[in-house]
Protein backbone atom coordinates (compact mmCIF):
# COMPACT_ATOMS: atom_id res chain seq x y z
CA UNK A 1 0.00 0.00 0.00
CA UNK A 2 1.73 3.14 -1.15
CA UNK A 3 1.46 6.60 0.40
CA UNK A 4 -0.60 8.02 -2.50
CA UNK A 5 -3.35 5.48 -1.98
CA UNK A 6 -3.39 6.14 1.75
CA UNK A 7 -3.77 9.91 1.16
CA UNK A 8 -6.49 9.25 -1.38
CA UNK A 9 -8.44 7.00 1.00
CA UNK A 10 -8.17 9.40 3.95
CA UNK A 11 -9.23 12.49 2.01
CA UNK A 12 -11.99 10.79 0.05
CA UNK A 13 -13.44 9.58 3.34
CA UNK A 14 -13.24 13.17 4.61
CA UNK A 15 -14.94 14.47 1.44
CA UNK A 16 -17.81 12.01 1.74
CA UNK A 17 -18.25 12.50 5.50
CA UNK A 18 -18.36 16.28 5.27
CA UNK A 19 -20.65 16.12 2.20
CA UNK A 20 -23.09 14.03 4.22
CA UNK A 21 -22.67 16.62 6.98
CA UNK A 22 -23.74 19.41 4.60
CA UNK A 23 -26.97 17.61 3.87
CA UNK A 24 -27.84 16.22 7.30
CA UNK A 25 -26.75 18.86 9.85
CA UNK A 26 -29.69 20.98 11.00
CA UNK A 27 -27.94 24.34 11.38
CA UNK A 28 -27.21 26.14 8.06
CA UNK A 29 -24.04 27.73 9.49
CA UNK A 30 -22.68 24.31 10.41
CA UNK A 31 -23.55 22.94 7.01
CA UNK A 32 -21.72 25.86 5.32
CA UNK A 33 -18.64 25.04 7.40
CA UNK A 34 -18.98 21.38 6.39
CA UNK A 35 -19.03 22.54 2.78
CA UNK A 36 -15.79 24.48 3.36
CA UNK A 37 -14.26 21.29 4.71
CA UNK A 38 -15.46 19.36 1.66
CA UNK A 39 -13.76 21.87 -0.62
CA UNK A 40 -10.50 21.66 1.34
CA UNK A 41 -10.39 17.87 1.15
CA UNK A 42 -11.24 17.77 -2.51
CA UNK A 43 -8.51 20.35 -3.22
CA UNK A 44 -6.06 17.79 -1.83
CA UNK A 45 -7.52 15.15 -4.14
CA UNK A 46 -7.22 17.51 -7.13
CA UNK A 47 -3.55 17.90 -6.29
CA UNK A 48 -3.20 14.13 -6.50
CA UNK A 49 -4.81 14.37 -9.95
CA UNK A 50 -2.10 16.80 -11.20
CA UNK A 51 -4.43 19.81 -11.17
CA UNK A 52 -2.35 21.99 -8.86
CA UNK A 53 -3.56 25.36 -10.15
CA UNK A 54 -7.22 24.40 -9.92
CA UNK A 55 -6.83 23.04 -6.41
CA UNK A 56 -5.35 26.34 -5.24
CA UNK A 57 -8.10 28.21 -7.12
CA UNK A 58 -10.68 26.02 -5.39
CA UNK A 59 -9.37 27.07 -2.01
CA UNK A 60 -8.85 30.75 -2.87
CA UNK A 61 -12.03 31.40 -4.85
CA UNK A 62 -14.40 28.90 -3.32
CA UNK A 63 -13.42 28.84 0.31
CA UNK A 64 -12.24 32.45 0.27
CA UNK A 65 -15.04 34.12 -1.65
CA UNK A 66 -18.08 32.00 -2.38
CA UNK A 67 -18.30 30.24 0.97
CA UNK A 68 -17.77 33.50 2.85
CA UNK A 69 -20.66 34.91 0.83
CA UNK A 70 -22.75 31.90 1.83
CA UNK A 71 -21.84 32.36 5.49
CA UNK A 72 -22.69 36.08 5.28
CA UNK A 73 -26.13 35.38 3.85
CA UNK A 74 -26.84 32.50 6.26
CA UNK A 75 -25.92 34.63 9.25
CA UNK A 76 -27.75 37.71 7.95
CA UNK A 77 -31.05 35.89 7.50
CA UNK A 78 -32.95 34.98 10.62
CA UNK A 79 -33.93 31.44 9.66
CA UNK A 80 -36.55 29.48 11.50
CA UNK A 81 -34.69 26.17 11.70
CA UNK A 82 -37.55 24.00 12.92
CA UNK A 83 -39.76 25.19 10.08
CA UNK A 84 -36.96 24.70 7.58
CA UNK A 85 -36.48 21.11 8.79
CA UNK A 86 -40.11 20.14 8.18
CA UNK A 87 -40.49 17.01 6.09
CA UNK A 88 -36.85 15.96 6.50
CA UNK A 89 -37.76 12.73 8.31
CA UNK A 90 -40.72 12.17 6.03
CA UNK A 91 -38.58 12.23 2.90
CA UNK A 92 -35.66 10.40 4.54
CA UNK A 93 -36.41 6.87 3.20
CA UNK A 94 -36.95 8.22 -0.29
CA UNK A 95 -33.72 10.21 -0.12
CA UNK A 96 -31.69 7.22 1.05
CA UNK A 97 -33.26 5.05 -1.66
CA UNK A 98 -32.42 7.68 -4.30
CA UNK A 99 -28.87 7.92 -3.00
CA UNK A 100 -28.29 4.17 -3.19
CA UNK A 101 -29.89 3.78 -6.62
CA UNK A 102 -28.00 6.63 -8.28
CA UNK A 103 -24.64 5.99 -6.63
CA UNK A 104 -24.90 2.23 -7.15
CA UNK A 105 -25.73 2.56 -10.83
CA UNK A 106 -22.98 5.10 -11.48
CA UNK A 107 -20.40 3.14 -9.47
CA UNK A 108 -21.15 -0.14 -11.23
CA UNK A 109 -20.99 1.58 -14.60
CA UNK A 110 -17.71 3.38 -13.89
CA UNK A 111 -16.12 0.34 -12.29
CA UNK A 112 -17.00 -1.94 -15.18
CA UNK A 113 -15.91 0.59 -17.81
CA UNK A 114 -12.67 1.84 -16.29
CA UNK A 115 -11.53 -1.07 -14.16
CA UNK A 116 -8.26 -1.73 -15.97
CA UNK A 117 -7.22 1.81 -16.79
CA UNK A 118 -4.98 2.52 -13.83
CA UNK A 119 -1.87 2.77 -15.99
CA UNK A 120 -3.44 5.54 -18.05
CA UNK A 121 -3.24 8.16 -15.32
CA UNK A 122 -0.38 10.37 -16.41
CA UNK A 123 2.03 12.20 -14.17
CA UNK A 124 1.70 15.61 -15.81
CA UNK A 125 0.29 17.02 -19.00
CA UNK A 126 3.02 18.92 -20.79
CA UNK A 127 2.37 21.56 -23.43
CA UNK A 128 5.19 24.09 -23.06
CA UNK A 129 6.72 22.86 -19.83
CA UNK A 130 6.18 20.68 -16.82
CA UNK A 131 4.44 23.49 -14.96
CA UNK A 132 0.67 23.00 -14.68
CA UNK A 133 -0.02 26.73 -14.23
CA UNK A 134 2.17 27.63 -17.22
CA UNK A 135 0.42 25.10 -19.44
CA UNK A 136 -3.04 26.22 -18.35
CA UNK A 137 -2.15 29.87 -18.94
CA UNK A 138 -0.77 29.05 -22.36
CA UNK A 139 -4.01 27.36 -23.40
CA UNK A 140 -6.18 30.01 -21.75
CA UNK A 141 -4.54 32.97 -23.48
CA UNK A 142 -4.27 31.44 -26.94
CA UNK A 143 -7.00 28.97 -27.85
CA UNK A 144 -9.58 29.94 -25.25
CA UNK A 145 -9.09 33.71 -25.14
CA UNK A 146 -12.67 34.48 -26.27
CA UNK A 147 -14.13 32.11 -23.69
CA UNK A 148 -11.89 33.72 -21.08
CA UNK A 149 -13.21 37.20 -21.90
CA UNK A 150 -16.80 35.96 -21.93
CA UNK A 151 -16.16 34.56 -18.45
CA UNK A 152 -15.02 38.03 -17.36
CA UNK A 153 -18.23 39.54 -18.76
CA UNK A 154 -20.27 36.90 -16.90
CA UNK A 155 -18.58 37.88 -13.64
CA UNK A 156 -19.37 41.55 -14.32
CA UNK A 157 -22.98 40.53 -15.00
CA UNK A 158 -23.00 38.73 -11.65
CA UNK A 159 -21.78 41.83 -9.82
CA UNK A 160 -24.31 44.14 -11.49
CA UNK A 161 -27.29 41.85 -11.04
CA UNK A 162 -26.49 41.06 -7.39
CA UNK A 163 -26.15 44.77 -6.58
CA UNK A 164 -29.31 45.84 -8.41
CA UNK A 165 -31.28 43.03 -6.79
CA UNK A 166 -30.32 43.76 -3.20
CA UNK A 167 -29.69 47.49 -3.22
CA UNK A 168 -32.42 49.61 -1.65
CA UNK A 169 -32.52 53.38 -1.75
CA UNK A 170 -31.86 55.05 1.56
CA UNK A 171 -34.63 57.53 2.37
CA UNK A 172 -32.34 59.90 4.30
CA UNK A 173 -29.80 60.36 1.54
CA UNK A 174 -30.20 63.34 -0.79
CA UNK A 175 -30.02 62.49 -4.47
CA UNK A 176 -29.66 64.71 -7.53
CA UNK A 177 -32.34 64.29 -10.18
CA UNK A 178 -30.60 65.29 -13.44
CA UNK A 179 -33.77 65.34 -15.55
CA UNK A 180 -35.40 67.88 -13.24
CA UNK A 181 -32.23 69.95 -13.21
CA UNK A 182 -32.08 70.09 -16.99
CA UNK A 183 -35.77 70.86 -17.50
CA UNK A 184 -35.85 73.67 -14.92
CA UNK A 185 -36.89 77.05 -16.35
CA UNK A 186 -36.64 80.57 -15.06
CA UNK A 187 -40.24 80.37 -13.75
CA UNK A 188 -39.45 77.48 -11.41
CA UNK A 189 -36.66 79.30 -9.67
CA UNK A 190 -37.62 82.99 -9.81
CA UNK A 191 -40.80 84.60 -8.53
CA UNK A 192 -41.47 88.31 -9.00
CA UNK A 193 -43.37 89.94 -6.18
CA UNK A 194 -45.15 93.27 -6.65
CA UNK A 195 -43.86 95.82 -4.20
CA UNK A 196 -45.67 99.08 -3.67
CA UNK A 197 -42.48 100.89 -2.78
CA UNK A 198 -43.84 102.56 0.36
CA UNK A 199 -41.94 102.45 3.61
CA UNK A 200 -43.56 102.71 6.98
CA UNK B 1 -0.87 4.73 -8.60
CA UNK B 2 -4.54 5.08 -7.80
CA UNK B 3 -6.96 3.40 -10.22
CA UNK B 4 -9.15 5.81 -12.11
CA UNK B 5 -12.32 3.95 -11.13
CA UNK B 6 -11.75 4.92 -7.47
CA UNK B 7 -11.94 8.61 -8.35
CA UNK B 8 -14.97 8.05 -10.55
CA UNK B 9 -16.81 6.15 -7.81
CA UNK B 10 -15.96 8.93 -5.33
CA UNK B 11 -17.39 11.58 -7.63
CA UNK B 12 -20.54 9.56 -8.33
CA UNK B 13 -21.16 9.06 -4.58
CA UNK B 14 -20.63 12.80 -4.06
CA UNK B 15 -23.16 13.53 -6.82
CA UNK B 16 -25.76 11.23 -5.27
CA UNK B 17 -25.27 12.77 -1.83
CA UNK B 18 -25.96 16.17 -3.36
CA UNK B 19 -29.01 14.87 -5.21
CA UNK B 20 -30.40 13.29 -2.04
CA UNK B 21 -29.69 16.58 -0.23
CA UNK B 22 -31.86 18.51 -2.66
CA UNK B 23 -34.70 16.07 -2.06
CA UNK B 24 -34.31 16.00 1.72
CA UNK B 25 -33.98 19.73 2.34
CA UNK B 26 -36.80 20.87 0.13
CA UNK B 27 -37.92 23.52 2.60
CA UNK B 28 -34.56 25.21 3.01
CA UNK B 29 -33.38 26.90 -0.17
CA UNK B 30 -29.92 27.72 1.21
CA UNK B 31 -29.10 24.05 1.80
CA UNK B 32 -30.44 23.37 -1.69
CA UNK B 33 -27.92 25.85 -3.11
CA UNK B 34 -25.15 24.21 -1.08
CA UNK B 35 -26.13 20.79 -2.48
CA UNK B 36 -25.91 22.37 -5.92
CA UNK B 37 -22.34 23.42 -5.13
CA UNK B 38 -21.57 19.81 -4.15
CA UNK B 39 -22.97 18.64 -7.49
CA UNK B 40 -20.76 21.09 -9.35
CA UNK B 41 -17.79 19.83 -7.34
CA UNK B 42 -18.41 16.22 -8.38
CA UNK B 43 -18.81 17.27 -12.02
CA UNK B 44 -15.53 19.15 -11.84
CA UNK B 45 -13.97 16.00 -10.41
CA UNK B 46 -15.14 14.08 -13.46
CA UNK B 47 -13.72 16.70 -15.83
CA UNK B 48 -10.31 16.57 -14.17
CA UNK B 49 -10.25 12.77 -14.03
CA UNK B 50 -11.14 12.34 -17.69
CA UNK B 51 -8.76 15.12 -18.67
CA UNK B 52 -6.01 13.14 -16.98
CA UNK B 53 -7.18 9.93 -18.63
CA UNK B 54 -7.17 11.44 -22.12
CA UNK B 55 -3.88 13.25 -21.45
CA UNK B 56 -5.56 16.55 -22.33
CA UNK B 57 -5.49 19.84 -20.48
CA UNK B 58 -8.84 21.05 -21.85
CA UNK B 59 -10.65 19.29 -19.02
CA UNK B 60 -8.94 21.60 -16.56
CA UNK B 61 -9.73 24.64 -18.74
CA UNK B 62 -13.38 23.62 -18.62
CA UNK B 63 -13.26 23.30 -14.84
CA UNK B 64 -11.85 26.83 -14.71
CA UNK B 65 -14.84 28.19 -16.65
CA UNK B 66 -17.29 26.15 -14.58
CA UNK B 67 -15.83 27.68 -11.43
CA UNK B 68 -16.30 31.17 -12.89
CA UNK B 69 -19.90 30.60 -13.90
CA UNK B 70 -20.76 28.92 -10.58
CA UNK B 71 -19.32 31.86 -8.64
CA UNK B 72 -21.55 34.27 -10.59
CA UNK B 73 -24.54 31.94 -10.24
CA UNK B 74 -24.22 31.58 -6.49
CA UNK B 75 -23.80 35.33 -6.04
CA UNK B 76 -27.01 35.99 -7.99
CA UNK B 77 -28.81 33.12 -6.23
CA UNK B 78 -27.90 34.45 -2.81
CA UNK B 79 -29.01 37.95 -3.84
CA UNK B 80 -32.36 36.51 -4.89
CA UNK B 81 -32.63 34.69 -1.53
CA UNK B 82 -31.92 37.95 0.33
CA UNK B 83 -34.64 39.78 -1.62
CA UNK B 84 -37.05 36.88 -1.08
CA UNK B 85 -36.39 36.84 2.64
CA UNK B 86 -36.86 40.61 2.81
CA UNK B 87 -40.28 40.31 1.19
CA UNK B 88 -41.63 37.03 2.57
CA UNK B 89 -39.74 36.65 5.88
CA UNK B 90 -39.05 32.99 5.11
CA UNK B 91 -36.79 30.88 2.91
CA UNK B 92 -39.34 28.15 2.35
CA UNK B 93 -39.37 27.00 -1.24
CA UNK B 94 -43.14 26.63 -1.17
CA UNK B 95 -43.56 30.36 -0.53
CA UNK B 96 -41.82 31.21 -3.78
CA UNK B 97 -44.76 30.19 -5.94
CA UNK B 98 -46.42 33.57 -5.73
CA UNK B 99 -46.72 34.14 -9.46
CA UNK B 100 -49.25 31.26 -9.55
CA UNK B 101 -47.84 30.23 -12.92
Amino acid sequence: MNIELIIFLIFSALVLASAIGVVVVNNPVKSAINLVFTFFSSAVLWMLLNAEFLSIILILVYVGAVMVLFLFVVMMLDINITQAREGFVKYMPFGILLFFIISGLLSVFFYSQFENTNENIVLSIDLIGTDNTKNLGYLLYTEYIIAFEIAAVILLLGIISAITLTHTKNQDTKYQVPSEQVSATKKDRLTIIKDSGETK
Amino acid sequence: MIPMSYYLILSSILFSIALAGIFLNRKNIIIMLMSLELMFLSINFNFIIFGNYLNDLVGQIFVFFILTVVAAESAIGLAIIVVLFRNKKSINVEDIGRLKG
